[in-house]
């Protein structure tokens, strides 16, 4: 998906801009608070697992389909995961249809990112047959309505897509033949990593900008932080540059704000006990 | 098609703390950098750190095609990271990856803080950099060599743009990652900023740093290009003190 220049008016921004100087939004919200989360999972029956998650009026929907196919040749004993993110026409008036666009591949790398470095899907449980037959994993990620933060959201909804996709246990016999049985358990998921992006306005940062907020922002910095508190992903994005205290800052500000955020996704499901490939 | 194959070291680290390539935590691996290399372009740079062999060149300020892209009251900067088919073991097809689509995002942003672009307005600023030969950090270095061919270019400048990336082996920090590192390692986290001004253009991390050891990254990330930048600079300097002789010579 392109996109044509977004652009706020000067008047907006100014005020915008002066408001956050003195430490506060133009929606009435502080500096580091979240705009109110909504996720709605299992709305897609068709669909392995999926979500809906607004943060105000910024919308994503992410579902889960899965498929057996071959894996990569140099992790012959892992499953595949492939995280795809577009920009629907209907999502904003200055999306237009097309393939995805650097923005698009950006939000659907930085996400994928956060999930691959923390290790939250244990690929290892999805392989079938070493080196021959594994779950491949696909998480498509569509913005609905565009109103600023749709790395967080597309990453949220991901998340909860994946926390609550459902699998069927397979069968393998003798002769190599794969069947699928009625069992349907959850994927192996040991981790719920949060996207928490930040944008620099003036020489302040503030948590989950809006639309008008990013189009005012010097640059902004997403860091995904972990179940560990440990952070597994960091991006910057934007034209602008970030000091050394704004980084330190805005690490303290990440890991706080992942915690409240955290608490709003559906819980890790229990996989310990269950098998994934029968014989 | 004939394989080389690489072999997963057993550790990155020895009990020495030395490196796969012999080198200290903290070191970077030499570095070579040429500038205007390139007669066409308007500023070039030729930089190899380790086995990375890196080509930037810069056309611009010029008029802007197509001409719609064109901006009334300030220059655009167009970025392009390519791999040539040839620079990694394995052939990479020459059509853009979605990998090489962010970086290239990424690395204009990076570049874009230290430039003053409202200068000229209407125009654009075309950065091209070629991966010749990869082996871990080609980002950085394609970040530290584009910004040596806007200097070249003449493109007034804020300051240089330095990169390095930092990461995490064997539990240990280290500075300047090779591809085994890049690979194997626990972490990786490409930085650059304008070391004058202090100001960080990009930041990027993937693996997993406790917030303790993403402050130490980050601290081993500035003593690396402190170090870059001085070659940077030097190889500036080399470049100009030759273009005075000439003219002076000449007349």
């Amino acid at each position: 998906m392109s996109r044509s220049e977004e652009v706020i008016p000067k008047l907006e921004k100014h005020k915008l801009s002066s408001l956050i100087s003195k430490g506060e939004r133009i929606d009435g919200r502080e500096l580091n608070e979240y705009r109110p989360i909504t996720i709605d999972v299992n709305c897609i029956e068709k669909a392995e697992g999926s979500a809906i998650v607004s943060l105000g009026n910024t919308v994503s929907i992410a579902g889960v389909k899965a498929e057996i196919g071959t894996p990569f040749a140099d992790t012959p004993n892992e499953g595949v995961l492939i995280v795809n993110a577009e920009f629907l026409p209907l999502a904003s008036p200055s999306f237009e249809p097309g393939p995805p666009d650097e923005n698009a591949i950006e939000i659907a790398r930085v996400v994928d990112r956060g999930i691959r470095s923390s290790r939250t899907l244990d690929l290892e449980r999805l392989c079938i047959i070493p080196g021959k037959r594994v779950w491949v994993i696909y998480v498509d990620v569509y913005v609905l309505n565009h109103n600023g933060n749709m790395i967080d959201a597309s990453g949220l909804a991901v998340l909860s897509a994946l926390l609550t996709a459902k699998i069927p246990v397979v069968k393998v016999s003798e002769d190599e033949r794969i069947g699928i049985t009625d069992e349907w358990v959850p994927l192996p998921i040991r981790d719920r990593p949060v996207p928490v992006t930040m944008a620099k306005i003036g020489d302040k940062l503030v948590v989950d900008p809006n639309i008008n907020e990013e189009l005012s922002m010097d640059c902004r910095l997403t860091l995904t932080v972990n179940e560990r508190g440990s952070i597994c992903a960091v991006q910057k994005g934007g034209r602008g540059s970030l000091s050394m205290n704004d980084i330190l800052y805005a690490v303290d500000l990440a890991l706080k704000v992942s915690k409240e955020i955290r608490s709003a996704l559906p819980p890790l499901p229990k996989i310990e006990d269950i098998t994934y490939v029968v014989k | 098609m004939l394989v080389r194959k690489e072999v997963k070291p057993l550790r990155l680290i020895d009990e020495d703390g030395l490196r796969t390539d012999g080198r200290r935590v903290d070191e970077l691996r030499n570095i070579k950098i040429d500038v205007g290399v390139l007669k066409n372009a308007d500023g070039s740079c030729y930089l190899e750190i380790g086995r990375n062999k890196v080509m930037a060149a810069v056309y611009g300020p010029r008029e802007v095609h197509p001409r719609h892209l064109a901006l009334p009251d300030r220059a655009i900067l167009r970025c392009r990271y390519h791999m040539v088919p040839f620079s990694v073991l394995e052939r990479k097809s020459p059509n853009p990856t979605r990998r090489e689509i962010e970086l290239s995002k990424v690395i204009r942003e990076a570049l874009e803080p230290a430039l003053f672009l409202e200068y000229f307005p209407r125009t654009t600023i075309d950065v091209y950099i070629e991966i010749l030969q990869a082996d871990g950090g080609t980002r950085t270095a394609g970040i530290s060599a584009a910004a040596v061919a806007l200097a070249d270019a003449g493109i007034p400048m804020r300051d240089l743009v330095t990169a390095i990336a930092v990461g995490k082996a064997d539990g240990h920090i280290i500075l300047d990652l090779n591809d085994l590192e890049d690979k194997y390692g626990e972490a990786d986290m490409p930085v650059a900023m304008m070391p004058n001004l202090g100001s960080i253009t990009l930041l990027q991390a993937d693996g997993e740093f406790t917030p303790e050891e993403f402050k130490e990254a980050l601290n081993l990330a500035m003593k690396g290009i402190r170090e870059v930048y001085a070659k940077q600079r030097e190889a500036l300097r080399r470049r100009y003190l030759k273009v005075r002789e000439e003219v002076e010579g000449s007349v």
